[in-house]
This record gives C-alpha cells, sequence and structure tokens, in this order.
C-alpha cells in the first residue's frame, strides 16, 4: 500500500465520519419536522429557512452547556462511556457500499462478482466476513450504554442501562437469524458480493424476495436494537427520567443522541443492503453501458457512481420515514412483552426461517425458483404467525366483596 | 392485533396530508375575545378631557397592590379632569397585576379600561412599570363605553361616568 492509497483511505474515513454526523444532525431535524406533521403540527422552522439550522443551533446549544459530572460517579467509566457508545456506530459503516464509484474508471467492474479491476470509493474496506464484522459491531455498542448506566451511580441511569442490556441481548439472537439466512441465500459474508447478487446481472431479485420473513425479523429486531419506538423502553421518559443517560449533559449527552441516530442510519442502510439491492436500481448497468459509449469510460464511472449512491441513499430515506412514522404512530411496548416478543416469537420464527432456507436451496434447483419458493413459504408463515392473538386475557385481581343489602346471586 | 396496528399507521399518514393546527404565533396573532383582559388604558372623555379624577378606588380595589395614583387638585382655569382632582401620577406595576379587572369595576367614570393588548415583555424591571403617560390613550381615540357587564344587565353606569353617555 503506497503512501497515495493511504491518503485516499483517510480521505473516504474522514469524509464518511463527517457526512455520517451530518446525516445526524439533519436526520433529527427530519424526523421533528416529520413526527411534528404526522401529528398535526408543524415542527421546528424558525431557525433558518424551514429550519434548516436547527441542528447547527442545537450543536452550538449542547456544546455552551455546562458540563457536569456527578460526585459520586465513576469518573474514568463515565467519561469513556459516550465514546464507547458512539464508536461502534461510527465504524459499523465500513462495510457498507453506498455505491460503485470505481475509480480505475471501469463501471462494468461494478457488475462481476468477483469485482476484479474493482476499485471502489463509496465503501472503505471489502472484507469477506463483512456480515459478520456487523453483526460483532452492533454488539460491542451495547457497553457503552450499560457502562453509561451503571457509572452514573443512579438508580434510574442504572435501571436504564440494565434494560438496555437486556433488550439488546434478547434481540441480537432475532437480528443475528435473520443475518444468518441471508448469508445462506447469498452464500456469502461480503457485504459487495450480497449487493451484487440482488443485481440486474445476477437475476435482479431483491433479497425481500426471499427472505421475506428475514426481513420482518430483522426490521423488528434492529429496531429494537437501536431501541427506536416502540422498543424504546430503555430511555422511557416518563418512568426512568430518560434512562441511562439521565447525568449526562452537554455534548457528552449529544454523543449518545449521535450514536442512537447513527446507528438507525446504520441499520437502515444495512436494511437496504440485505434486502433492497444495495445501490442498484433496475437499468443502472444499461445507463453505464450507454453513457461509455457517448462520453467515455470516466464519464460511465463517475455516472454509474453518483446514480448508485443517488438510489442507496434514497432507499435509506424510505426506511428512516418508515422508522419516524411508526415512532409517531405506535404505543411503547411493556417490558414483558418485549421479551415475550423477543424469545417467543422472533427468535422461533428466525429458526424456522433458517430451516426454510436451508431444505428449500437443497431441495429447489434453481436460485430464482427457490426464492419464490421460499418468498411463498414466508407469506404462509407471516400470515399463521399473525393470525395468533398472542394478547393473553387480564388477569382479574380485583376482590369483590359481598355486598350484604343485595340478594345473593345477584 | 396486526390490523389495529395498520389502522394507528394509516391514521397518522392521513393526518401527515392535513393542514397543521399550529398558529405561527409571531406572524399570525389570532383575535382575542371581547371581554379579554389585557393592558390597561385610561380612557378620555368624547371632548379629549381625562376621565380619571384621581379618587384611587382602583388603587384601592387592587388585591395585588399593583397600582400608585397621587391625585392632585385641578387647575379650574385649565381642568384636566370634570373631577376636583386629577391624577397627577398614575403607575401600574405590570409585574404584580394580576388582570383581575377589579380596577375596571371599581372606576366610578370608567377610565380604566383592560384592553386587548397582551404583549407585556421588557428587558429590566424598572420597564415593568406602566406610567401614566402610556396608559393614558390619545386624545383623538377613545372616550370609553359602559363596561359590558352594564350594558348585559341593562343598567347605567354611575353617575360620573354618565357626563357624555
Amino acid at each position: 500500500m503506497n503512501w497515495i492509497d493511504l491518503l485516499i483511505l483517510v480521505v473516504q474515513c474522514l469524509v464518511i465520519a463527517i457526512g455520517v454526523t451530518t446525516g445526524f444532525a439533519y436526520l433529527t431535524l427530519f424526523e421533528r419536522r416529520l413526527l411534528a406533521r404526522l401529528q398535526n403540527r408543524v415542527g421546528p422552522n424558525r431557525a433558518g429557512p424551514n429550519g434548516f439550522l436547527q441542528p447547527a443551533a442545537d450543536g452550538v446549544k449542547l456544546f455552551f452547556k455546562e458540563d457536569i459530572i456527578p460526585a459520586m460517579a465513576d469518573k474514568p467509566v463515565y467519561l469513556l462511556a459516550p465514546a464507547m457508545a458512539v464508536i461502534p456506530a461510527i465504524i459499523i459503516w465500513a462495510v457498507i457500499p453506498f455505491g460503485c464509484l470505481n475509480i480505475n474508471w471501469d463501471y462494468r467492474a461494478c457488475f462481476t462478482q468477483d469485482g476484479a479491476g474493482l476499485r471502489n470509493i463509496l465503501q472503505i474496506a471489502d472484507i469477506n466476513v463483512a456480515v459478520l464484522y456487523i453483526l460483532a459491531i452492533t454488539s460491542i455498542g451495547v457497553y457503552g450504554i450499560t457502562l453509561a448506566g451503571w457509572s452514573s451511580n443512579n438508580k434510574y441511569a442504572m435501571m436504564g442501562g440494565i434494560r438496555a442490556s437486556a433488550q439488546l441481548i434478547s434481540y441480537e439472537l432475532a437480528l443475528g437469524c435473520a443475518v444468518l439466512s441471508v448469508v445462506m441465500t447469498y452464500g456469502t459474508l461480503s457485504t459487495r458480493e450480497i449487493v451484487y447478487a440482488q443485481g440486474w446481472s445476477a437475476g435482479g431479485i431483491w433479497g425481500i424476495v426471499p427472505q421475506l420473513l428475514g426481513f420482518v425479523l430483522f426490521i423488528i429486531a434492529s429496531t429494537a436494537e437501536v431501541v427506536r419506538a416502540p422498543f424504546d423502553l430503555v430511555e422511557a421518559e416518563q418512568e426512568l427520567a430518560g434512562g441511562y443517560n439521565t447525568e449526562y449533559g452537554s455534548m457528552k449527552f449529544a454523543l449518545f443522541f449521535m450514536a442512537e441516530y447513527i446507528k438507525l442510519i446504520a441499520v437502515s442502510a444495512i436494511a437496504v443492503t440485505f434486502f433492497f439491492g444495495g445501490w442498484h436500481f433496475p437499468g443502472l448497468e444499461i445507463l453505464g453501458r450507454e453513457v461509455t459509449a457517448l462520453f467515455g469510460p470516466v464519464a460511465g464511472a463517475v455516472v454509474v457512481g453518483l446514480l448508485s449512491l443517488g438510489s442507496f441513499l434514497l432507499k435509506v430515506v424510505a426506511f428512516l420515514f418508515v422508522s419516524v412514522w411508526v415512532r409517531a404512530s405506535w404505543p411503547r411496548l411493556r417490558y414483558d412483552r418485549l421479551m415475550d416478543l423477543g424469545w417467543k416469537w422472533l427468535l422461533p420464527l428466525g429458526l424456522i426461517n433458517i430451516a426454510y432456507t436451508a431444505v428449500v436451496f437443497v431441495l429447489v434447483p434453481t436460485q430464482r425458483l427457490a426464492a419464490f419458493v421460499l418468498f411463498g413459504l414466508s407469506l404462509i408463515t407471516l400470515a399463521i404467525a399473525g393470525s395468533f392473538s398472542s394478547t393473553p386475557k387480564p388477569v382479574d385481581n380485583v376482590t369483590y366483596v359481598q355486598d350484604t343489602k343485595r340478594p345473593a346471586g345477584d | 392485533m396486526l390490523g389495529e396496528l395498520f389502522k394507528g399507521l394509516g391514521t397518522t399518514l392521513r393526518y401527515m396530508f392535513k393542514q397543521p393546527v399550529t398558529v405561527q404565533y409571531p406572524e399570525v396573532k389570532r383575535p382575542v375575545r371581547e371581554r379579554f383582559r389585557g393592558r390597561h388604558e385610561l380612557k378620555r372623555f368624547e371632548d379629549g378631557t381625562e376621565r380619571c379624577i384621581g379618587c384611587s378606588l382602583c388603587a384601592a380595589a387592587c388585591p395585588a397592590d399593583a397600582i400608585l395614583v397621587v391625585a392632585a387638585e385641578n387647575d379650574p382655569a385649565n381642568p384636566r379632569s370634570y373631577g376636583e382632582r386629577y391624577a397627577a401620577t398614575y403607575e401600574i406595576n405590570m409585574l404584580r397585576c394580576i388582570f383581575c379587572g377589579y380596577c375596571e369595576d371599581a372606576c366610578p367614570t370608567n377610565a380604566i379600561v383592560l384592553e386587548h393588548q397582551y404583549e407585556l415583555s421588557f428587558y429590566d424591571r424598572r420597564s415593568s412599570i406602566y406610567t401614566r403617560e402610556m396608559l393614558l390613550v390619545p386624545p383623538d381615540k377613545g372616550h370609553g363605553e359602559p363596561p359590558p357587564i352594564l350594558l348585559q344587565l341593562q343598567r347605567r353606569p354611575s353617575p360620573p361616568a354618565q357626563i357624555d353617555l
């Protein structure tokens, strides 16, 4: 690796880190405006045109707030916890392909399985265990939250931290099952190859077709994993005074906030990569060929690169919209119901899905047919699971006292 | 259960396409009600003479002790009001005022009226005291009407207030 490569890598990392934090800032604005509209309000629209400078104003406010460390806190851990929460959220982006801008100026390399001659600057690290890396990094994220709750020496923060660790560990299993079935479908752990396999040149079937059940499980489990509504009881304001970050103020609080939102964008991006074709959209390859024929290979590669980036971002924004929409619509789950859902529903369904995937790919000869068979099986399974009413009868704890003035049996 | 969840999603989505109910305050101001009690005004008669006769009944009625009236004798050649005296100093401390309207009820000449201005913010406590010059309406506009409650009860105001009614 010569120094040019190193420089490119450093610039890539900087651009991604800054881009992701900017994305976080504007996601907060997006969420607040959209949430407001869904609730018949207007939302922040004062700072700048349409509230466009609101994130900057919020950032400035948080920077200038007083930085308090509680007297009884475990100081080193207390200071380390926000960093431990935010670092995994950012480094998860290393393996996600945002698009395909080949700086060897040949668009065709994007559409080959082995990626020969491909130097995609829209993906930092094309490693062969990318999916494993994603699972590992999302698991590390729980440390920051748990340590934050423990080190601030506050009972609400402690309870928030315990809730967080219990919830994250429970839903990690379902998430793992969903991701494992995706890996089984494509036979690879590399995110680039998973995206390639959903492209037009490899059959053009997005991951949601063979893995509909996997997608549903992934979305539910990953929403719980990033503690978004309706699984946000880690930071249930009404019960826990804010949860694990109760004792954090100023920029340290902003780091937790940032970790949470960056993780939300990250799981949306992962969902797009696994189930919605990554940066692919129909006709991209033809477009690349035509532009290359007309304007030369550099123009072709750049056009493919930018359009693929745009299509990826558009899909991610669609996911973020759904996330905000769900937050506006659904109430928070009760804690025992949350555990019920994770262990009694999502985990068995995940195991069933793995069994389906394994059996179907052995029994059905072609990949394409197998995808549709799996789609049908997933639909049937979801219909059966959805028709079960999991709502238990309310337990009657009222003790009736016999009214002496009334005749018995009334 | 799934049906209810999707119903909820549908409800919020429908609201997204509706006009928000928010009033964008500094640009859009909702009109207040007729009997709204806002900032006080000291009214005049139609000919421009002050209604206030400096009797201090408003200060006596005020439960928050927000009003200070210092009366002075009228100059017979050039009277400020139709009474013997007029209010040389008339101050209302808006930090103390609770906008109950008792001063309005106590006033024999309908001089003090709680009007519809409600934007009463200030930067320091000295400017919370509204003086006579600030409260008095300009000569060309404003002679008091009988308070709406009296109109409702079909009763005439007390005699001094009937001078131009």
